[in-house]
């Protein structure tokens, strides 16, 4: 199993007391699959995400990436995971402002000492960004900005990829082609996929789903 | 409506009020610095304006020998006698140890109405006035610092005088300066008739009275560069207010898109924005005002050295409020407030109602207007260059420094782009790439911060050059002119006699130290008498010298001149000097006479005692074995009874001048060193205020793998190496900023000209202090940014939906 989530919870303080986030939630995924996370804002989609992608640490529970509990990781190691083995794909898709497309593309695969110039061509064709190459993020549309970001994790080849709501900032038809092309290009490489959504729509097309209330699997 | 339009723009400062305090820190130092400045300008110039009005000299006609040398007695009692109302006045300079006094002698029966300045009417302080020993009166400042050499004085009384004057009997006066029988003009008595001008004896010539005084007019230079430096740390100080500025009117683009859309009038919103800004000026304007007064008043006794070091001129060691400069000082930070608002201000009121509320536009705007920069910087520099080749005088070299340094600073931000472009293109590892590509990125909010460490840091190699040349050169200098190995004052020519007589089988060589007050080219003077000895011919300092220069001043056929009458009155070599004495000898050499306000000439002492007979002989030179000067000193001290501060020997005349020189500079020293800490905090602000947007910059990035203290090493290396960027462009502008203050403004401002020398070394230690102060001001966003906690960063992430 490339991914098991077992009994995980968060806990947040607020003004006005503990917000219990996640009360227990168990998960699994394997590779090549993909999963949507779906539920009403607040349930804890984002929060179960930004866990599994090593950006936080839950209260109680274990994260199981590829037979190793990430909960257990120190900074370092878990700066090492999201460098190597995780790709997130934001909503605001988060591109460098200062570099290329083009650099904005490698860098990640750059990071994790993974650059393939082929591939990273081949995506870029696959992804119709081969014409904007030398623009700045700036100079394209959120639609093709969204298109980088995909393009950007999976140039570095990661074991898991993570989106959170991918397509929230794109309207329909755009937002149907993105999804198309990520995942058929996820599938090309073997990853699995984890993608927070609202869109009944879009959940329908991943190959399972998960529906999150109260903090919990409904 | 507009009550709460604008309780809603002023919340932005209850929400940001680290902005704020940069905002009213920025103003406050900027119109502290300024008023500062023009504080010491005006309790100085007041000063002057006093000694100008003693004895009404701003007011009363006087009558001079036309070539400037003392009139004698016998000519006061025969103009008396043919019916001129005039007045005897004696003035001369009298040192005691190392306190230097002007001296006045008068006459009080004749003294006309408007010159009498201290209130002799009673009877006992008439007398006391006029019976031995005399009286001499001075305020209670200078009275305190005569101290201990008022020993051989007249008794003190306090009067309400100038400082560093004091007023006594003419006889008295003569007695002291050593000057019998003689004056040095005399004073015309408006409320008597005089007789015709015409029946002035030959020789004499009436001078008109001067209402702005000499000293005002030979300091203007000082205190025009002293507010040249004034106007630098203000405009310094004013990059951090169009920062903090800048940014509040960016953040707060919603807000004004949403209060239009409410109904608010442009002009109303305006006129809100305005009265807020000028609310907050007016608070740092005050707040300006008392730290101004605080620097003045702690820098007003290194000024008044520096005055009297290098003018003669006696400036107030206290400062006092005055309502000019205070007022001026409120009208600076209105108008600093304004100018540093006018670009947001202008971009507000041609703002489209519905324009998108995107920070960080005002920073692309700035990103664009980059080659608008470059054409303004290069422009400036051809402006530097033409005034330089076309222009004369202080204000040209002022007009010189403001073009360099204005078009250097315009210049800065399109060389730093072009280099961190370069840099990223030619990066090898992902990181170099990204990091001079964010770099490049960020340097639109850091510009300004960056161009006012550049000013700061140039300004500080610039004037620490010039220092330290000056310093170099002044210590040659007096290393060849301060030969002697004692130099004595005596009190009487009797004594001066008789110690001669006793020295001269014990030491090898007695040379006179002779010098009388005159004109020399229509400036007031010394001129110096001097024997014909190889401590001159091989030592003193020429600037320029005629074949067989020491042959003709000993012979009496040649004239020296200090570089300040050369320069002032345009003396070359061979050109004429009128002397008193009547005729003119050519000028055969010019010496350099670092430190000294006042024109001077040489003679050599035959010449000076044929053409004044009545120069006082009080004081010489003398050279022996060094090793036996202590015990020299003391034999003359027991054996003439002469005070500690009559006999000198080298290293203490050496002490004393390297003393004034250090405090000459110690105010410009103080300004560089506050412009320097109000550039440091322009970074501070800059750095601080982006940090706030950094976090959704470097958020993804630490979720792509990247550590935050590897983030947070990156942000404090990018500081370093951003100030190690502006420290090599302040090093070529600080030079070149040297050489037009040695070249062109000091030369206007003080009459000399220095050879410029350069320091490495003190380079490296600017860069090195200019590395702290870029580390410094990174030190708080980097450390936050460092203990960020992930929940914060994740927030980010949170927060886009």
């Amino acid at each position: 199993m490339l991914l098991t989530l077992t009994g995980i919870e968060k806990t947040y303080p607020t003004s006005e007391g503990p917000l219990r986030v996640l009360a227990g939630v168990d998960l699994t995924l394997a590779a090549g699959q993909s999963l949507a996370l779906t539920g009403e804002s607040g349930s804890g989609k984002s929060t179960l995400l930004h866990l599994v992608a090593g950006l936080d640490r839950p209260d109680a529970g274990a994260i199981w990436l590829e037979g190793q509990d990430i909960t257990q990781l120190d900074e370092p190691q878990l700066a090492a995971l999201r460098r190597g083995r995780v790709g997130l794909v934001f909503q605001q898709f988060n591109l460098i402002p200062s570099l290329n497309i083009v650099d904005n593309l490698a860098f990640q695969a750059r990071l994790a000492g993974r650059h393939d110039p082929v591939w990273q061509a081949e995506l870029a064709g696959a992804l119709g960004l081969s014409a904007l190459l030398r623009r700045y993020p700036e100079e394209l549309s959120g639609g093709q900005q969204q298109r980088v970001a995909i393009g950007r994790v999976l140039a570095a080849r990661p074991r898991l990829v993570l989106a959170d709501e991918p397509t929230g900032n794109l309207d329909e038809t755009t937002a149907d082609a993105v999804m198309g092309l990520m995942l058929r290009l996820v599938a090309q490489t073997g990853a699995g996929l984890l993608m927070v959504t609202h869109s009944p729509r879009l959940a329908r097309r991943l190959d399972g789903r998960l529906h999150l209330a109260g903090g919990r699997v409904a | 409506m507009a009550r709460a339009a604008f309780g809603a723009l002023i919340s932005h400062w209850l929400r940001h009020p680290l902005q704020l305090a940069m905002l009213l820190l920025g103003l406050s130092l900027a119109t502290a610095l300024w008023s500062g400045v023009q504080a010491i300008n005006a309790e100085a110039r007041a000063s002057y304006a006093e000694a100008a009005a003693v004895l009404g000299q701003n007011r009363l006609t006087r009558i001079e020998a036309a070539a400037g040398e003392p009139i004698s007695q016998e000519v006061f009692v025969a103009l008396r006698r043919a019916g001129w109302p005039v007045s005897p006045v004696l003035e001369g300079s009298l040192r005691l140890g190392e306190a230097r006094l002007r001296l006045i002698g008068i006459e009080p029966l004749t003294l006309p109405a408007p010159a009498r300045q201290v209130d002799l009417a009673a009877g006992e302080d008439l007398a006391g006035f006029l019976r031995p020993p005399g009286l001499i009166f001075t305020s209670a400042e200078t009275a305190a610092r005569i101290g201990a050499g008022a020993a051989d004085l007249p008794p003190l009384r306090r009067a309400d005088l100038p400082p560093g004057l004091a007023l006594t009997d003419i006889g008295v006066a003569q007695r002291l300066l050593g000057q019998p029988g003689a004056l040095s003009h005399l004073l015309l008595d408006p409320a008597v008739p005089a007789p015709d001008p015409a029946r002035l004896p030959p020789g004499l010539v009436l001078i008109a009275p001067e209402p702005e005084g000499d000293l005002a007019r030979l300091t203007n230079s000082f205190h025009l560069n002293l507010t040249a430096f004034g106007l630098l740390a203000f405009a310094v100080g004013l990059f951090i207010v169009h920062s903090a500025i800048g940014l509040a009117f960016e953040q707060r683009r919603g807000v004004f898109r949403t209060l239009r859309a409410l109904g608010l009038p442009l002009r109303a919103l305006t006129g809100l924005l305005l009265a807020e800004l000028l609310g907050l000026a007016l608070i740092a304007g005050l707040v300006g005002l008392a730290l101004g007064y605080g620097i003045a008043a702690a820098l007003l006794p290194d000024v008044a050295a520096t005055l009297r070091g290098l003018y003669g001129a006696e400036v107030a060691g206290s400062l006092r409020l005055r309502p000019g400069w205070a007022l001026a000082g409120l009208g600076m930070a209105l108008a600093g407030a304004l100018i540093s608002a006018g670009q947001s201000l202008w971009r507000l009121w041609n703002l489209p109602i519905l324009a998108p509320a995107r920070p960080r536009e005002w920073a692309r705007a700035t990103g664009r207007g980059l080659r608008r920069q470059a054409v303004a910087g290069v422009g400036l520099w051809g402006a530097a260059v033409a005034l330089w080749a076309l222009g004369s005088g202080l204000w040209a070299g002022l007009g010189v420094l403001a073009g360099l340094l204005l078009g250097a600073a315009f210049l800065l931000p399109v060389l730093l782009a072009a280099l961190t472009a370069g840099l990223a293109r030619g990066a090898r590892g992902v990181l170099g790439q990204w990091f001079w590509a964010d770099t490049r990125q960020q340097l639109p909010g850091l510009s300004l911060a960056l161009m006012a460490l550049l000013l700061a840091l140039a300004a500080n190699i610039g004037v620490g050059t010039m220092v330290a040349s000056f310093r170099v050169t002044f210590t040659g200098w007096l290393d060849q002119r301060l030969v002697s190995e004692l130099y004595i004052t005596t009190r009487d020519p009797a004594e001066a006699q008789a110690v001669q007589g006793w020295l001269a089988p014990q030491v090898s060589a007695i040379l006179p130290i002779w010098s009388v007050e005159a004109t020399l080219a229509g400036q007031r003077g010394r001129i110096f008498g001097v024997a014909d000895h190889a401590t001159y011919r091989d030592h003193w300092p020429l600037l320029a010298a005629s074949p067989g220069v020491w042959d003709r001043v000993a012979a009496g056929e040649g004239v020296l001149v200090n570089e300040q009458l050369a320069r002032r009155a345009r003396l070359g070599l061979g050109a004429a000097l009128a002397l008193p004495g009547g005729g003119a000898l050519p000028v055969v050499g010019v010496y350099s006479d670092y430190g000294n306000p006042e024109a001077q000439a040489m003679l050599g002492d035959a010449a000076l005692a044929a053409r004044v007979p009545a120069a006082p002989r009080l004081r010489f030179a003398l050279r022996l074995n060094p090793a036996q000067a202590p015990a020299l000193a003391a034999a003359l001290t027991e054996r003439f009874a002469l005070p500690p501060e009559a006999i000198l020997d080298q290293a203490a005349v050496k002490a004393f001048s390297l003393r004034v020189f250090e405090r000459t500079f110690a105010v410009t020293a103080a300004l560089n060193a506050l412009t320097l800490g109000v550039a440091g905090l322009a970074l501070f602000a800059s750095l601080t205020t982006l940090a706030g947007m950094r976090l959704p910059q470097l958020a993804p990035l630490w979720a792509m793998g990247l550590r935050l203290r590897h983030l947070a090493t990156l942000e404090a290396v990018r500081a370093l190496a951003l100030a190690a960027f502006v420290v090599l462009a302040a090093v070529p502008l600080g030079v070149a900023l040297a050489w037009v203050l040695l070249a062109v403004v000091n030369v206007a401002a003080f009459g000399w000209r220095l050879p410029m020398q350069v320091f490495p070394v003190d380079w490296l230690k600017m860069a090195g202090l200019a590395g702290l102060a870029a580390l410094a001001a990174a030190a708080l966003p980097v450390l936050r940014l460092a203990r960020s906690a992930p929940a914060d960063l994740v927030k980010v992430f949170s927060n886009e939906r």
